[in-house]
């Protein structure tokens, strides 16, 4: 269990890096979504059922979808400021 | 500054972390020790008391109910934040009121997603839907509870958007029925403490009958929490996926013209 419980932690660091180190933004969203697997696998394995049913959802998909959600909202804007621009010329 | 110095100052600031790091690992507890005399105290007390065999939750919906009844008011606060941040202006008001009076489109792009795709997500919205209210109803017998049900609620329609089922996700999620389901959780489990004034005992006292232990209907008052906390917890969530995304669905609609 403590190899486990180790190696476990141990995977959630490197994958916090790659996905600090991550270029792209949607590649970032989708290590984001592997990481919160990985969380709730961890508070599963620490006896913490319960948070890990909500790290599930949160983490895996709640987050990454308001993420992707919030930049393809900003890309949205820049288009409608962009043809703003384009009809005022 | 050069990045000579730069380097220095990293440097200086990674020895000290980590020396500070280091001396407070040395006293860390073992591997599964557990110190502090609480958490047996209300483990081998919480199925005597409270006939509730998941611990987490005696806790949260009774031993500390006020806590949590601040907890579920923070998160209505910050949804009602989020509407407030991102509602619409007048003019967009009057064309969202004339959109939604048209009739409805169809934008499945079957060329886009494979079909297996569709059909699991799909499928998997019954299942979703029926596992979260399964977690918030037994929120006293098994890990979980009402705001665990609640998000895997509110993580159903997300499915239907996945599996480019637009339309009916914009059905459901922009029904103002999930505005007053917010409102009625919330007030719901404020209203739930008062029983127990009515009762003559202090706010959120467990007054209700507790029941047979193992039983649905069992453990007073916190299988009832758990479930008002469910129902504000789903619409809380749909409500922000929904601000956020209705700019994004009207495009797609106008796209589709």
């Amino acid at each position: 269990m403590m190899i486990l419980g180790s190696g476990l932690l141990a995977l959630i660091a490197v994958s916090a890096f790659v996905i600090v180190r991550t270029d792209d933004v949607t590649n970032q969203i989708i290590a984001l979504s592997f990481y919160g697997l990985l969380f709730a696998l961890m508070f599963f394995i620490f006896q913490a059922p319960d948070v890990a049913l909500s790290q599930v959802t949160v983490g895996a998909i709640a987050l990454p979808l308001m993420v992707m959600l919030a930049i393809t909202r900003m890309k949205h804007r820049e288009e409608l400021n962009k043809r703003k621009q384009d009809k005022s010329r | 500054m050069t990045p000579k110095i730069r380097l220095l100052v990293f440097l200086i600031g990674a020895i000290g972390l980590g020396a500070v790091y280091c001396a407070g690992a040395r006293n860390m507890p073992a591997w599964a020790e557990y110190r502090g005399p609480y958490g047996d105290v209300i483990a081998s007390l919480a199925v005597f008391e409270r006939h509730a065999t998941d611990t987490v939750n005696a806790i949260t919906y009774d031993y500390r109910g006020f806590d949590t009844l601040g907890e579920e008011f923070i998160l209505f606060s910050a949804v009602t934040g989020v509407m407030l941040l991102l509602r619409p202006e007048k003019g967009e008001q009057k064309k969202r009121n004339e959109e939604n009076n048209q009739n409805p489109q169809s934008f499945q792009d079957a060329a886009a997603l494979s079909e297996t795709v569709q059909v699991f997500t799909t499928a998997l919205f019954g299942f979703s839907v029926l596992f979260g209210v399964y977690i918030a109803t037994h929120g006293q017998l098994t890990p979980g509870g009402g705001f665990q049900g609640g998000v895997i609620i509110a993580a159903a329609p997300m499915l239907l958007y996945i599996a480019e089922n637009t339309d009916a996700f914009r059905r459901i999620v922009s029904h103002p029925i999930v505005e007053f389901f917010e409102g009625f959780g919330a007030s719901l489990y404020a209203l739930i403490g008062f029983i127990a004034l009515v009762a003559g005992a202090p706010f959120l006292t467990n007054v209700l009958p507790l029941g047979q232990t193992g039983d649905v209907f069992s453990s007073g008052t916190i299988g009832l929490i758990s479930t008002c906390v469910g129902v504000e917890v789903a619409a809380a969530f749909i409500l922000v996926t929904y601000e956020y995304l209705r700019e994004i669905l009207s495009r797609e609609r106008d796209q589709e013209r």
